[in-house]
């Protein structure tokens, strides 16, 4: 019973990060109906930022204090991937307007690609560690209730907590301020919401800005867990059959869609995998979603009306 | 009119109710059209009159009623079921194919009646290319027919807009059909091109002997070549006969013509 | 004699219907084609041909698969990379398990093979299109990844998992040496090439192109989506196996299931958008760039790194390499669309004109 439980913990807490992932594909998606391929370069991009800016404040400041380093290199990410964000919309997707949706998925293959050779040519291609601070030890808990208890990593709940955290920050933005609104408006319908005024490619930087955050965001946590390297980057690919089950117009299908991925991974490995040689959360989350391309679609919280023939 | 002698119903359509969620665009419509004839659909914007080609055709599918096509009774009317059966149409928004030339734009209208298989196609031997042949004989009579000989090698999309409409209705044509929906082949023509797509429709049914079902906006155009016309409202049918007795209908009157006149 | 249309008459539609109507280009793609065959093995050396052109001639006949899918049907795939697999391991196995199998046959056999498995993949494709097919076909590239890798029955219970031919043999003739290997492929590539010209100028190829533009009109002309639509995947697949099967049979000799990974699927894609969707040279160009363009950088950009007095290392032109390739892949989607063949052929169309444009 515990292994399963920890089993299950460990699902979660993958689960999370693809959620986040699966967060920026979906915050993309309802803006603009494309959908980023490069969201996992992002992720690598701003994690890779964040480690060496990191260390290499320090450097150039003469100073030795890692928060301080730690927040002035959080700093310079956001702007990095600002940039990334306005130069995006700036030199690809304004000139791809009302193009079919297939022609966008392959520019921001090309955008992921773009990104990738940038950012190792710029910040490095080794493994590199991102310190702000996690606690690494674990702890045992609920040893009363079990034999022998559940070992999870104190980690995993910080981490947890700051996706919670970011997640109820974007609802509220999304719920209350008036770009959040605008941002409404637009997912709902491009044309009404350009016709009452709402800039379209301002709201299309904005969008691609906060899913630059979310990237930074998984990429900071990830990067701490596992260290800021190219796999990052796959972590996309990882995170596509999420948006699919969950919907790719739904946030809360972004979260839950994770979590059961991420979930459904880890046991199905545990528990089915040794029957045949190992190794099948590769393309469990890939089989799971053809299901419901085949029965559902729309996933299950998506819009109804999608892209069918 | 010339020698054409209207024959039998053709294609009866009974009861037809066709809904979108709430909305209903067709409510219980029923008419008849024979061998032969020019059958005009009316009726102001919203009235119908595309669901109920996109009914005949099989691109929706109808609550209710059913299709009677020569005796035939389609209860599951598909777009592959209404074209082997004879049946083809044109688009009010041409949808052409856009990256293909006019040539093979036409030649798909061939596409149900040629037989070689992919592995003849693929060598391209004896038969594959014997049909090819064929079939490209016949395609270029359509294009003499329209008038189109000196754009068969352009790629549609490059076309002005009343010629896209004509490889449009050449599409159609090289499918041989006995029956040809026309979906406001006039919309948006200035009147030479009016005329000329006026004579080519009449010349159709004429020559060939074509049944003609179309909708179209411009009433002179409606009166003077159909032979009985319908009118819907609202996805009601309102009124059904000759042009004469249309015009003469106190609800037609006020439902469209004193509506948009 | 200048390169002109005009006073060329055509006095039948046979002659009309020629894969190249106008006598120039048939020359030059006959001159081409001998200068394939007889000049370049009497040229090149060795390294060329495994560098070069060995692979240049089974990615390109990979691309030509790849576009018939989604240059000509409008279906979108990342899982090319998967076919090429299942071409490749499919042959092995027939190779070794059917005694006497003739290796050509165990080629085509594995290319047959993946047509199915193309197929089965392909199904979504009926109700789904645009990123849910890329799914789809994503779901095929990690799931043969997977398969070739534990599934030891497919690698023939190699300890290793890497599996390995011996040199094949073609109704006596060993293939061996670069020079036959290159031979070989390119008699290959030729031939699939000229199908696949025929399957695009014919019904077939009508059908698939009429789906790609305007599905809604295509049905009401009598075109099944499913037909057409499975048909591109079978076809499709059917070429990205042969390729595989080549690439694994003849070119590497011995492999692991990495050769295909989902990098090759993304590869292939760019080819098929850089060398030009729906055009069947389109594949050749987008081949031959991406074959060519790592050795160009990997030559010039040292030397360009030297002029500025700065060392470039391998890790910093292979991120170039990447970086180059994601700026194309958006500068053609955005510029031509078309890719390569069709600035290709826009340049041969004023040649034509030359030297009176109007």
């Amino acid at each position: 019973m515990s292994f399963f439980l920890e089993t299950l913990l460990g699902g979660l807490m993958s689960g999370m990060l693809y959620s986040l992932v699966a967060l920026g594909f979906v915050l993309i998606y309802k803006a603009s109906g494309v959908f980023n391929f490069a969201q996992g370069a992002m992720v690598l991009f701003a994690a890779l930022s964040m480690a060496r800016f990191s260390e290499w404040i320090p450097e150039w400041l003469g100073m030795d204090n890692l928060f301080v380093a730690n927040v002035l290199a959080f700093v310079v990410s956001i702007v990095v991937m600002f940039a990334v964000a306005w130069l995006v919309e700036r030199l690809v997707l304004r000139h791809l307007v009302n193009q079919e949706a297939a022609t966008l998925l392959m520019a921001t293959l090309g955008i992921a690609y773009f990104l990738d050779g940038v950012g190792q040519a710029i910040f490095g291609s080794d493994i590199y560690k991102i310190d702000v601070g996690m606690p690494k030890e674990p702890v045992m808990v609920l040893e009363s209730v079990f034999d022998g208890g559940i070992l999870i990593n104190k980690e995993d709940f910080v981490a947890a907590f700051i996706s919670a955290m970011l997640v109820l920050a974007l609802t509220i933005f999304f719920q209350k301020t008036a770009t959040g609104r605008a941002l409404r408006a637009v997912a709902d319908d491009h044309q009404a919401a350009q016709s009452i005024g709402i800039p379209l490619d301002r709201i299309w930087v904005i969008v691609w800005c906060v899913a630059g955050i979310t990237a930074l965001v998984a990429g900071v946590i990830w990067g701490s867990k596992l260290g800021a390297q190219f796999s990052l980057s796959t972590v996309a690919l990882r995170a596509l059959p999420v948006v699919i089950l969950g919907g790719l117009t739904s946030v809360p299908g972004a979260i839950l869609g994770g979590l059961i991925i991420g979930v459904g991974e880890k046991l199905s490995e545990v528990y089915l995998g040794h029957y045949v040689g190992g190794g099948i959360e590769i393309w469990f989350a890939y089989m799971l979603a053809l299901v419901f391309l085949l029965f559902r679609p729309q996933g299950l919280f998506g819009e109804k009306i999608i892209d069918r023939v | 009119m010339s020698g054409r002698k209207i024959g039998e119903v053709i294609l009866d359509l009974k009861n037809i109710s066709l809904s979108f969620g709430g909305v209903k665009a067709l409510q219980d419509i029923s008419f008849d059209v024979r061998e032969h004839e020019v059958r005009a659909i009316i009726g102001p914007n919203g009235a119908g009159k595309s669901s109920m080609l996109n009914v005949i055709n099989g691109v929706y599918r109808p609550q209710q009623g059913e299709i009677i096509l020569r005796g035939e009774h389609f209860a599951n009317m598909n777009s592959y079921k209404a074209a082997k059966a004879g049946l083809a149409r044109t688009f009010q928004n041409i949808a052409l194919f856009k990256g293909m030339s006019v040539l093979d734009n036409i030649m798909t209208g061939r596409n149900l009646k040629m037989k070689a298989n992919m592995l003849l196609q693929a060598f391209w031997l004896g038969p594959a290319q014997r049909e090819e042949l064929e079939h490209r004989l016949k395609v270029e009579e359509i294009i003499d027919f329209l008038e189109i000989q000196h754009i068969r090698k352009t790629p549609v999309g490059r076309l002005p807009y009343g010629l896209q409409k004509r490889v449009d209705l050449a599409r159609a044509l090289a499918m041989e059909p006995q029956i040809l929906l026309l979906d406001e082949p006039m919309a948006g023509m200035n009147v030479e091109e009016k005329q000329d797509m006026c004579r080519f429709i009449l010349d159709v049914n004429d020559q060939f002997g074509t049944t003609v079902v179309l909708i179209e906006h411009d009433m002179g155009v409606v009166m003077d070549i159909s032979d009985r016309v319908v009118v819907l409202d609202y996805g009601k049918k309102i009124g059904d006969g000759t042009p004469d007795e249309v015009r003469a209908n106190p609800d037609v009157i006020s439902a469209y013509l004193g509506a948009s006149h | 004699m200048f390169y002109r249309e005009n006073g060329q008459f055509k006095t039948s539609y046979k002659a009309d219907q020629q894969i190249f109507p106008i006598p120039q280009d048939r020359w030059v793609i006959l001159a081409i084609v001998v200068f394939a065959f007889v000049g370049i093995p009497l040229l090149v050396d060795e390294y060329l041909f495994r560098a070069i052109l060995i692979p240049f001639l089974i990615l390109s006949l990979a691309a030509l698969g790849v576009n018939i899918l989604v240059g000509y049907c409008g279906q979108i795939t990342l899982g090319a990379g998967a076919f090429m697999a299942v071409g490749a391991y499919a042959s092995y196995n027939f190779l070794i398990r059917v005694s006497g199998m003739p290796a050509l046959a165990a080629i085509l056999l594995g290319g047959l093979t993946a047509a199915a498995v193309g197929i089965v993949f392909g199904a979504p494709s009926l109700r789904v299109r645009g990123l849910y097919l890329a799914v789809a076909t994503l779901a095929a590239q990690f799931f043969w990844d997977w398969a070739f890798l534990r599934i030891k029955w497919f690698t023939n219970d190699s300890s290793s998992g890497s599996v390995s031919v011996a040199d094949i043999e073609l109704f006596g003739w060993t293939i061996s040496t670069p020079t036959d290997k290159y031979l070989f492929c390119l008699g290959i590539l030729v031939l699939f090439s000229l199908m696949a010209k025929n399957l695009v100028r014919g019904s077939i190829g009508r059908q698939w192109m009429a789906i790609r533009d305007m599905d809604v009109a295509a049905t009401v002309i009598g075109i099944r989506p499913m037909y057409a639509k499975l048909s591109a995947f079978a076809v499709s697949s059917f070429y990205v196996g042969v390729a595989g099967a080549l690439w694994g049979m003849v070119h590497l000799g011995s492999w692991e299931p990495a050769a295909f990974s989902i990098d090759r699927s993304f590869q292939l894609l760019f080819m098929v958008i850089i060398g030009g969707m729906g055009a069947i040279a389109g594949s050749f160009f987008g081949a031959a760039f991406i074959v060519i363009l790592p050795i160009f950088l990997n030559q010039m950009l040292p030397l360009v790194g030297s002029l500025f007095g700065l060392e470039v290392s391998i890790a910093l032109v292979s991120h170039v390499e990447i970086m180059v390739f994601g700026a194309l892949i958006v500068f053609f989607l955005i510029v031509e669309p078309h890719g390569i063949a069709r600035l290709w052929s826009t340049g041969r169309e004023k040649l034509r004109l030359w030297p009176f444009p109007h």
